[in-house]
C-alpha cells in the first residue's frame, strides 16, 4: 500500500498507475451484507415459524382435550365445551353452508361488477366505482354484524317468511320451528356475501384487466359484439384468477367472526338435525368468541375451544393452499 | 356536402347487408339481443352491490353523527356510567380511541419491520440469491399466503395457547397486539414486495457497479425509491387490522376507564368492544348511541388510516 512511502490514500487516487489500486483496502462490505441477509432470511423464517407453531401449539393443546371429550368429537352434534361434551358436526355444517352459499351469492356479482369496472363502466365512473367497492371493504366486520342484525333483519324477515311460505317444499328453505326473526343462516350468507364481495371484485378486475388486448381485438375483429368477446376472451383468461379469487373470499368467510356472533341465533342443545338454511346454529369462529370470554379460567373449555379452532385452521389452510395452487399453475401458464 | 358525406358514411353498412344477405353481420336479433341482455346485467350488479354500501354509510352516519360531533365524546371516558336504563349521559368513547390507536402503534412497530424484511428477502434475495435461497424463499411465500389466510380468531387462539396456557402469564393488551401483528404482516409484505419489484434492476446495477456492497443497495438505493408504496401499503394494513374485533374479544377485557398501560391486567378499551359491550343493550337509546357513535368513529378513523395511506402513494408515486 502507498503507506510505506508516506503519503495517504487520497493522494494516490492523482495517479492509479502508480502502486496498487487504493480502494483495496476499502471494506467490500461482506459483514454488512452477511449480517443484513441474514436479519433478512431470518425474517422470512419467523414468518414460516410462526405458522408452524400456530399449527403444532393447537394440536399439542387440542389432542388431549379431545381425549376427555365425553362424545364423538368428529360426529356429534353437541357442543357443550364447559361441559366436556363436544362434537363439531353442528358447527362444520354451519360453517360450510353459510359461507358456500355466501359465496354462491357474492361470486355472480362480483364478476359483474369487475366486467362493469373493467370493460363496460367510462372511465371516471370506473375510478369512482372502484373507490366505493374499496371503501365497502374498509367496513369493519363488528359494523356488518351490528347493520345485520339491528337494522338488515327485522326487514329481511319478510323475505325469509316468503321463501319458506313459496319454497317451503325444498328441504334448504323449511322452516325451523323455533327460529324467527331474521337471524338465520340464509341471513348470515346474505351479509357474508356483502363482506367478501371487495376481495373477490378487486381480485377478479385485477385479472380482467391483464387479458391481452391481442385477444380481444382478435375477437371484435372476428365480428364477436362485446358480449360475445368478453365469452371468448376475456372470461376464459380470467378463470383462474376468479376462482382463486373466490377460494380467498370463502377462506374469509370461514373464519369471520363478529358478524356472524351477532347475527346467527344460538340452538338450544338436543335440536334435531336439519338441512334448512332458515335454521339457526353458530359457525367455529362465533362459538369460540361466544364460550371464550366465560370459560378463560377453564382450561379444560379452553382445550375444547383450540379443538375447534384448529378445524378451523385446517378447513382454511386447504382453501387457501387451493387458491395458492391455481395461482401458481396459471403464473406458469402464462410465462 | 356536409348531408352527402353523412350520407356516404352511413351508407356502406346496409349496402353490404343486402349485398351478401347470407352472411352475419353481428346484427341478428339472439345476438344483439344477448349482448344487450348482458350490459344490463352487468350493470345491475354494479348498481346492487352498492345498495348495501350506501344502506350502511346511511344508518351508521344517521344514528351516530350527534354521538361523534359533541365535543365530550373525544374528551371522555365511560367513567361514571350507571346500569343501562339508569344512565342519561352517552359520556365519551376517548379510552376506546386512545386503546384502539395505541394497540394498533405497536402491532404497526412489531409488524412493519418483520414484514418488509420479510419482503426483502422475497425480493432481493430469493430471486438472485443462489439456489437455496430461491428455493427458501417459495416456503418463506407460501408460509405468508396461508399466514394472510388464518382467521383473526385463529390468531387470537394461538395468543391465548403460547401466552395463558403455556407460558401461564396473565392476559394483558399486548396479546391483541400480538394476534394483529400475524394479521398485518401478510398484508404488509404482500404490498412491499410488489412495491420492490416495480424499483428498475437498473437502479441496483448502477449501484453494484459503483462497487457499493449489496445491503447498503438495498438500503440507500431499492428502500427510498420504493418507499411511498411500502407506507402506503403498511397503512392499509394497519386500516384492516384495526377494524378487527375477535383478537379484542378474546384476548382482553373491556376496560371502560382511559388508561394508557398496554400492559394493564385490568384490559384495555377498544373501538369495537365499546360497541360489542354496548350491543346488549341497545334498546336502551343512550347504548344505542354509544353503538352507533362508536361504529362511526371505527369506521372514519379506518378510512381516514386508509385515505392518508393512498394519498402518500399517490403524491410521492414510483415514476418510472
Amino acid at each position: 500500500m502507498s503507506s510505506i512511502t508516506g503519503v495517504s490514500v487520497g493522494d494516490g487516487l492523482s495517479d492509479p498507475s502508480d502502486g496498487p489500486d487504493p480502494g483495496a483496502g476499502a471494506s467490500t462490505g461482506t459483514t454488512g451484507d452477511r449480517v443484513f441477509g441474514g436479519l433478512a432470511m431470518g425474517a422470512g423464517l419467523l414468518v414460516v415459524v410462526v405458522v408452524a407453531l400456530v399449527g403444532i401449539f393447537l394440536l399439542a393443546q387440542a389432542i388431549p382435550a379431545i381425549g376427555k371429550d365425553q362424545i364423538n368429537f368428529l360426529t356429534s352434534r353437541e357442543w357443550n365445551a364447559a361441559g366436556q361434551r363436544f362434537g363439531i358436526a353442528q358447527l362444520l355444517w354451519t360453517t360450510v353452508v353459510s359461507s358456500v352459499v355466501a359465496l354462491l351469492l357474492a361470486v355472480p356479482f362480483s364478476v359483474g361488477i369487475a366486467l362493469f369496472l373493467t370493460h363496460y363502466a367510462p372511465a371516471w365512473l370506473s375510478r369512482i366505482g372502484a373507490v366505493l367497492i374499496d371503501l365497502l371493504a374498509a367496513v369493519p366486520s363488528i359494523v356488518y354484524g351490528i347493520w345485520g342484525i339491528y337494522v338488515v333483519a327485522p326487514k329481511f324477515t319478510h323475505v325469509q317468511n316468503f321463501l319458506q311460505d313459496w319454497l317451503g317444499w325444498i328441504p334448504l328453505f323449511k322452516a325451523v320451528p323455533g327460529v324467527t326473526g331474521g337471524a338465520t343462516i340464509l341471513m348470515v350468507s346474505v351479509v357474508l356475501a356483502v363482506m367478501i364481495l371487495p376481495i373477490i371484485t378487486a381480485l377478479s378486475r385485477e385479472v380482467f384487466a391483464q387479458t391481452p388486448v391481442t385477444h380481444k381485438e382478435g375477437a371484435l375483429a372476428l365480428g364477436a359484439t362485446r358480449w360475445e368477446m368478453i365469452r371468448t376472451a376475456v372470461l376464459p383468461f380470467g378463470r383462474p384468477g376468479v376462482i382463486s379469487a373466490s377460494m380467498l373470499g370463502l377462506g374469509r368467510a370461514l373464519g369471520e367472526t363478529v358478524a356472524v356472533l351477532f347475527i346467527l341465533t344460538a340452538l338450544p342443545g338436543g335440536q334435531r338435525f336439519t338441512a334448512s338454511l332458515m335454521n339457526g346454529g353458530a359457525t367455529f369462529a362465533s362459538q369460540i368468541a361466544g364460550d371464550a370470554p366465560e370459560n378463560q379460567n377453564n382450561a379444560d373449555a379452553m382445550g375444547a375451544l383450540i379443538a375447534a379452532g384448529l378445524v378451523l385452521f385446517i378447513l382454511t389452510f386447504i382453501v387457501n393452499a387451493i387458491a395458492r395452487v391455481i395461482v401458481e399453475r396459471r403464473r406458469e401458464f402464462s410465462e | 356536402m356536409s348531408t352527402t358525406n353523412q350520407g356516404s358514411s352511413a351508407a356502406p353498412a346496409p349496402a353490404v347487408d343486402e349485398a351478401l344477405p347470407d352472411l352475419d353481420t353481428g346484427r341478428s336479433g339472439g345476438r344483439a339481443l344477448r349482448n344487450n341482455a348482458a350490459t344490463v346485467l352487468v350493470w345491475l350488479a354494479f348498481l346492487i352491490a352498492l345498495i348495501p354500501l350506501v344502506w350502511i354509510l346511511w344508518i351508521v352516519v344517521s344514528k351516530g353523527w350527534h354521538s361523534v360531533a359533541s365535543m365530550t365524546w373525544w374528551q371522555k371516558d365511560q367513567s361514571g356510567a350507571l346500569p343501562p336504563g339508569f344512565d342519561t349521559n352517552i359520556r365519551g368513547a376517548r379510552h376506546a380511541i386512545v386503546g384502539t390507536v395505541e394497540i394498533g402503534l405497536i402491532t404497526s412497530l412489531i409488524a412493519i419491520p418483520i414484514a418488509v424484511m420479510t419482503a426483502i428477502y422475497l425480493v432481493e434475495y430469493g430471486r438472485s440469491g443462489g439456489r437455496t435461497n430461491a428455493r427458501i424463499a417459495r416456503v418463506v411465500s407460501f408460509m405468508v399466503d396461508i399466514l394472510s389466510g388464518i382467521p383473526s380468531i385463529v390468531a387470537a387462539l394461538f395468543v391465548f395457547a403460547v401466552w395463558v396456557t403455556t407460558l401461564q402469564q396473565q392476559l394483558v393488551p399486548i396479546c391483541v397486539a400480538l394476534a394483529l401483528t400475524m394479521l398485518m404482516i401478510p398484508v404488509v409484505t404482500r404490498s412491499t414486495e410488489e412495491m420492490l419489484k416495480l424499483v428498475p434492476n437498473e437502479l441496483r446495477e448502477a449501484s453494484y457497479a459503483l462497487g457499493v456492497p449489496k445491503w447498503k443497495t438495498v438500503v440507500r438505493v431499492v428502500l427510498p425509491t420504493a418507499i411511498s408504496g411500502i407506507i402506503t401499503g403498511a397503512l392499509l394494513g394497519l386500516a384492516r387490522v384495526l377494524g378487527e374485533t375477535a383478537p379484542w374479544l378474546f384476548l382482553t377485557t373491556y376496560f371502560q376507564y382511559l388508561t394508557y398501560n398496554p400492559a394493564a391486567s385490568a384490559g384495555i378499551a377498544s373501538l369495537p368492544t365499546l360497541i360489542y359491550n354496548q350491543s346488549g343493550n341497545i334498546s336502551s337509546p343512550i347504548s344505542a348511541d354509544r353503538v352507533w357513535g362508536g361504529a362511526l368513529t371505527l369506521i372514519l378513523l379506518v378510512l381516514a388510516i386508509n385515505l392518508l395511506g393512498r394519498l402518500i402513494g399517490r403524491l410521492t408515486r414510483v415514476k418510472r
